[in-house]
């Protein structure tokens, strides 16, 4: 008996090793090609993962830091991997990200004498209510089958930059910043508290909840076996008497909150004002976290590691060999063509 | 005044409406044989980063377009190895594109930020740009791309409906598999269609970046490749009526330009956001109603007789 447990245990744990192997696998080949891509424009790879690994793993500040990324990346990640349960391909991340941004400083902006045991709250809910409403138009749309979720949400992503813009060019626009168009600043109690002096913030705890939200919802609710039948075939779902309009639009919004969530949390802790170019593309590396991972919890949170690294390269490239950090968006594509390329995708069933 | 707003609206919607005719025809012709690029927005800035170094080292602004369109489909060929060969997920595989052209056209455009180049000749019609009404606005005095719009959608026309070719694209966005028992080679003819999807990606770009702006800027195709996707479905897949779809949209950027030039009342943010939005009721009008007009075999994967 105890022998038979033994084995499965060492069995499980073997199959775990031959995961991280394969993802470990997918990651060297990401990094050998960008490794050439590199070499061809003239520019040290070697030197620039060491420079990266120095840094994030050098010492404690630059660690945190990868922390510090992986809350807006786990947000944004389950608000991908929420919606692809139903069926539904969200990538509209980082529009929702920006309207949650917008919203949540409208609320520190309008109440800035509240305590902050109301104000962060406040602006929690209005962050999420900005990328909620974001995200339940494309899923309107497409539970009328009107339009696929897919275009809508990728439109809307450059629309909700322009809102940002003409309110920190326009009435919002703070008196000590008449030079850059940013908003005033926010009060201390609308700054989500850090952690252990470095910039570690209460976000972070939000989006581990939000993760534990999403595993619980879809694992453990019977909205989450009603999620998965929506996603596996609609049309027998909807014979057995669940409310396909419903669930679609609810949970388009709610994936969109979470989304919204991160960007207030860029604005509270980070920025501690509105202003543009709050996301260094957090919306769509939160896709691939979530494509990646499969969308499965513990998978999340391991890639939203991963990409906090990897954000990190391009940061590095851009202070220590002068190239823009969008080259970065090469690593994350060719990331994406290796897992793509390597498993054919599934017979799809429509 | 009205007939002024008028004119320019109208040279505008020429200008602003090649490249996403350039970039709807071949995402047609892409989306005909079955295959959905969403990657085209990549395509684009790879084909706008590529014209911009390629026309300011040579001088030549027709070799960076002749460059873009050809890194387009060289492209293009890479997102088919995924979907074709490695029968990857289409949407996915689309999205890594665009993260692939927005890093590439980074790389490659880098050095070229701030730098302005003469871009692409422009060249007088003589007789009717003489005319009172036209002189003073850019009417017929185009650049060559410009001239080039409706011959190319004639062609694209024509190699759809009216070629043995044609003819076999369209055979595998309907049914690959009836067009393989028919004896024609589904993934080779995916190849030749995302290839030309790209040369024509490739090119849309390059009008961008050098003739329209004449300066390289990261990320400045600013989502008309996704507009462009949006186009192919206004016009029903069909490469005459997507003529009409783009000087729509060129129309829309143009009228938004020229109420900025004006000095209208209303935020250019705002303004900015107008393309985007007609773009969304466009789909909304359409969207579900002329879903019977597409391949039939759009988007899906086709797994061969393994």
């Amino acid at each position: 008996m105890r022998a038979a447990a033994a084995l499965r245990a060492l069995r499980q744990i073997a199959a775990w090793c031959l995961i991280a192997l394969r993802y470990l696998a997918v990651i060297v080949v990401a990094l050998a090609v960008f490794s050439l891509i590199l070499l061809v424009v003239g520019k040290d790879p070697v030197k620039a993962y060491a420079d990266t690994f120095a840094y994030t793993f050098g010492n404690a500040y630059g660690f945190s830091e990868l922390l510090v990324r992986m809350s807006p990346l786990l947000l944004t990640a389950v608000a991908v991997a929420l919606p692809s349960r139903i069926g539904l391909i969200n990538v509209g991340g980082e529009g929702q990200l920006y309207m949650g941004a917008w919203l949540a400083s409208a609320g520190a902006l309008a109440f800035p004498s509240l305590p902050a045991w109301i104000l962060l709250p406040l602006m929690a809910a209005c962050g999420f209510a900005g990328g909620a409403v974001w995200a339940a138009v494309p899923g309107i749309l497409r539970a009328k089958k009107l339009v696929n979720e897919t275009i809508t949400t990728l439109l809307l992503n450059y629309v909700a930059p322009m809102i940002i813009s003409f309110f920190i060019f326009g009435p919002w626009r703070g008196e000590e910043s008449s030079s850059y168009p940013q908003s005033a600043a926010f009060t201390a109690s609308a700054r989500l508290p850090s952690f252990f002096n470095t910039r570690i913030h209460a976000g972070l705890l939000l989006a581990l909840a939000a993760l534990l939200f999403y595993w619980l919802v879809v694992e453990k609710t019977r909205w989450g076996v009603q999620i998965r039948a929506i996603g596996g075939n609609p049309e027998a779902a909807e014979r057995l008497g669940i409310p396909l309009v419903l669930y679609t639009v609810s949970v388009m919004a709610i994936a969109g909150g979470i989304a919204g969530l991160a960007g207030m949390g860029e604005v509270s802790a980070i920025q501690g004002r509105l202003r543009q170019g709050l996301s260094p593309g957090y919306g769509f590396a939160g896709f691939l976290v979530a494509w990646l991972a499969g969308t499965r919890p513990a998978g999340i949170l391991l890639m939203a590691f991963v990409f906090a690294i990897i954000t990190s390269v391009g940061d590095i490239l851009q202070i220590t060999q002068g190239l823009p950090y969008a080259v970065v968006n090469i690593l994350m594509a060719v990331i994406l063509f290796v897992v793509l390329g390597r498993q054919p995708g599934r017979r799809e069933t429509r | 005044m009205i007939a002024t707003l008028l004119r320019g609206v109208l040279a505008g919607a020429i200008l602003s409406g090649t490249l996403l005719l350039y970039a709807t025809l071949g995402e047609v012709i892409v989306e005909r044989a079955g295959i959905v690029n969403l990657g085209l927005e990549g395509i684009l800035l790879i084909g706008a980063s590529v014209a911009f170094a390629v026309a300011s080292v040579s001088g030549s602004a027709y070799l960076g377009v002749v460059a873009a369109a050809v890194a387009g489909g060289i492209t293009a060929l890479l997102f088919g190895y995924l979907v074709v060969s490695r029968k990857a997920n289409q949407l996915a595989s689309g999205l890594a594109l665009m993260f692939f052209g927005s890093g590439v056209s980074a790389l490659v455009g880098k050095s070229y930020v701030g730098g302005v180049i003469a871009g692409l000749p422009k060249i007088r019609v003589p007789w009717l740009s003489g005319l009172s009404w036209v002189r003073s606005s850019t009417l017929f005095n185009w650049d060559i791309l410009v001239y080039l719009t409706i011959p190319v959608a004639l062609l694209a026309w024509w190699l759809l409906f009216r070629t043995r070719w044609g003819l076999g694209v369209r055979a595998v966005g309907e049914n690959p598999a009836a067009a393989y028992a028919s004896g024609r080679r589904p993934q080779l003819l995916q190849y030749q269609a995302l290839f030309v999807g790209g040369l024509f990606g490739g090119a849309a770009g390059a009008h961008l970046s050098v003739s329209l702006t004449r300066t390289w800027n990261e990320g400045m195709t600013a989502g008309r490749g996704f507009i462009a996707i949006a186009l192919v479905i206004f016009s029903k897949w069909h490469p005459i009526r997507a003529v009409v779809g783009a000087l729509v949209f060129g129309g829309a950027e143009a009228l938004q330009l020229q109420l900025q030039a004006r000095g209208a009342q209303v935020s250019p943010f705002l303004l900015d956001m107008f393309p985007y939005l007609l773009t969304l009721a466009v789909l909304l009008a359409w969207g579900g109603a002329r879903r019977a007009a597409a391949p039939a075999g759009l988007g899906r994967t086709f797994y061969g007789t393994e």
